[in-house]
């Protein structure tokens, strides 16, 4: 895991944490993170989201709004989307958490659906990517949407403040396409 | 959010047990709600009371009348995909995908959903008078912004709407909500489960302290033919509905034999008027008579300076909703055009 910069070039103290840093009252969980086992210690009102973030490094989760409207929080769980920001770490205990950075294979070859972004140039400024892609992987899984109305439909928990969806759905498309007609 | 302390409930009865015993305590299943007014210290519990490992409750199985059981801790998405529940009750399932994002269907719950407070801009604003958050302390919608209240059935003291869609579909379709507590097992039919404000806003249902939503039971009758969930809203995805209707007919040839309806986004509860539904019974299909049901539906409505135009919004959502379950065209909740 690479060193925060921002912390190593100021040297000073490492920030103050929710969770496990400092709270006293933490409960010992298990998550399997991105096909890794790990014990925890969370507080009670760590989010999967800070646990995440705050705690495991794995940045490429992003926190939007906090409060379920934006959609760039979503992960997996238990191979389901859901918004990491709402869900408490210590309820979870014994799940199976996927992030944008559990999506590429071993060898480190990008997700077909991240390699769709790529190619049609589906973003902006990067912001909520990570959970368009991670949401637009699930949809893919629920073989629900083959139309573009359809995607557009099942994509409206992520928003894009740049706008690209137009590509976006482009992408999506594609690897629905590519998987010729897996799902329903 | 402010600390808490955690138990992950074994059964039922330790859940209600531990519910009733402390009334900062909060029972979280979902938490797509709950976490969100905790954010806000709009909620501070106590303690969170986890049931969302509690066995059975999650179900979805035929009941001895024919029925249909959903377990409380079946997910939106678990409900709204189920295949007993798209044959049977398409109705429900499009209330279900009409409602939120994939995202949240994937983690609410189906006692969550019933339980869900309102979205209020003041109850939401602890900044701010509530006499739903702060029994007793006013209400600033009335006179303030108030575009997404209530016109039907509110008081001086609350003007709140209750968000959910699922729950308008769960009001025409007549459901039984099933809740376990100290005093033991109870249903309450669904028009009884949730309350109008009165002079006391800050109790949504009936449930008592302590008592733990169960499941949620459908009668064998299904309107599985002549059904529609018509929701308008500023949005075509992921918004609250201004007006909903969810309605179901059994035709009888072109004449209606039983309906029910229920509308969404205008009133505390969702809002079904039994004698509206009896003035169309035995009669023609026919806009005029469902414009008379309407009228009848609407005749106590109060608008307030933002939300007047709900009550001509509703009346001719309910005369659109009726049209299209008699004509077996539901709304579709993909592309929203209006039929």
């Amino acid at each position: 895991m690479p060193d925060n910069p921002a912390r190593a070039a100021t040297g000073g103290p490492a920030p103050a944490r929710l969770g496990p840093a400092t709270s006293p009252q933490t409960v010992a969980i298990e998550l399997t993170i991105n096909g890794r086992p790990r014990r925890l210690a969370v507080a009670p009102w760590t989010t999967l989201l800070d646990l995440l973030r705050e705690e495991l490094d794995l940045t490429g989760t992003k926190k939007g709004c906090d409060h379920g409207q934006c959609g760039s929080c979503t992960v997996l769980l238990d191979g389901q989307r859901i918004n990491a920001c709402l869900v408490l770490a210590v309820m979870k205990d014994g799940s199976a958490v996927t992030t944008v950075e559990g999506l590429s294979g071993p060898d480190g070859a990008l997700h077909p659906m991240q390699e769709a972004f790529i190619e049609h140039d589906a973003f902006q400024c990067g912001y909520c990517t990570p959970g368009q892609i991670c949401s637009a992987v699930a949809l893919v899984e629920e073989g629900r949407a083959r139309a573009p109305d359809e995607i557009r439909e099942l994509m409206s928990g992520n928003i894009c403040r740049c706008g690209a969806y137009p590509n976006i759905v482009a992408a999506i498309q594609q690897v629905l396409a590519s998987n010729g007609g897996a799902g329903r | 959010m402010n600390r808490f302390s955690y138990l992950r409930a074994g059964d039922v009865a330790e859940a209600a047990r531990e519910a009733a015993a402390d009334p900062a305590a909060r029972v979280i299943a979902g938490g797509t709600n709950l976490i969100d007014l905790m954010k806000y210290d709009v909620e501070r519990p106590s303690r969170l009371i986890d049931i969302t490992r509690l066995p059975g409750l999650r179900a979805i199985e035929e009941t001895a009348d024919g029925g249909l059981s959903i377990g409380a801790l079946a997910s939106n998405t678990e409900v709204a995909r189920h295949p007993e529940v798209e044959r049977r009750y398409p109705l429900l399932s499009s209330t279900i995908l009409a409602g939120a994002t994939p995202q949240l269907r994937n983690a609410a719950s189906t006692g969550g959903n019933l339980l869900q407070r309102t979205r209020c801009y003041y109850f939401y604003d602890p900044g701010t008078p509530c006499n739903k958050r702060e029994p007793g302390t006013g209400c600033p919608a009335i006179g303030g912004v108030n575009r997404i209240h209530a016109v039907l059935g509110a008081s001086e003291h609350c003007i709140a709407t209750h968000p959910s869609d699922m729950c308008v579909a769960l009001a025409a379709l007549e459901a039984v909500v099933r809740v376990s507590g100290a005093d033991g097992e109870r249903g309450i039919p669904f028009a009884d489960f949730h309350r109008l404000p009165g002079d006391a806003p800050e109790r949504d249902t009936n449930l008592r302290q302590g008592e733990i939503v169960t499941a949620v039971e459908l009668p064998p009758n299904s309107f599985g033919q002549h059904h529609t969930y018509l929701k308008l809203r500023d949005r075509h995805s992921y918004a609250f509905a201004l007006v909903s209707v969810a309605a179901g007919i059994e035709m009888d040839g072109d004449r209606i034999g039983r309906v029910r309806f229920a509308l969404g986004g205008v009133a505390h509860k969702p809002w079904r008027d039994p004698e509206a539904e009896a003035l169309l019974q035995g009669r023609p299909a026919s806009a005029e008579g469902f414009a008379a049901a309407a009228e009848h539906v609407l005749r106590g409505a109060i608008g307030h300076k933002h939300n007047a135009f709900k009550i001509e919004l509703a009346r001719r959502a309910i005369v659109r909703a009726l049209g299209q379950a008699a004509a077996g065209t539901p709304q579709s909740q993909t592309d929203k055009r209006i039929q």
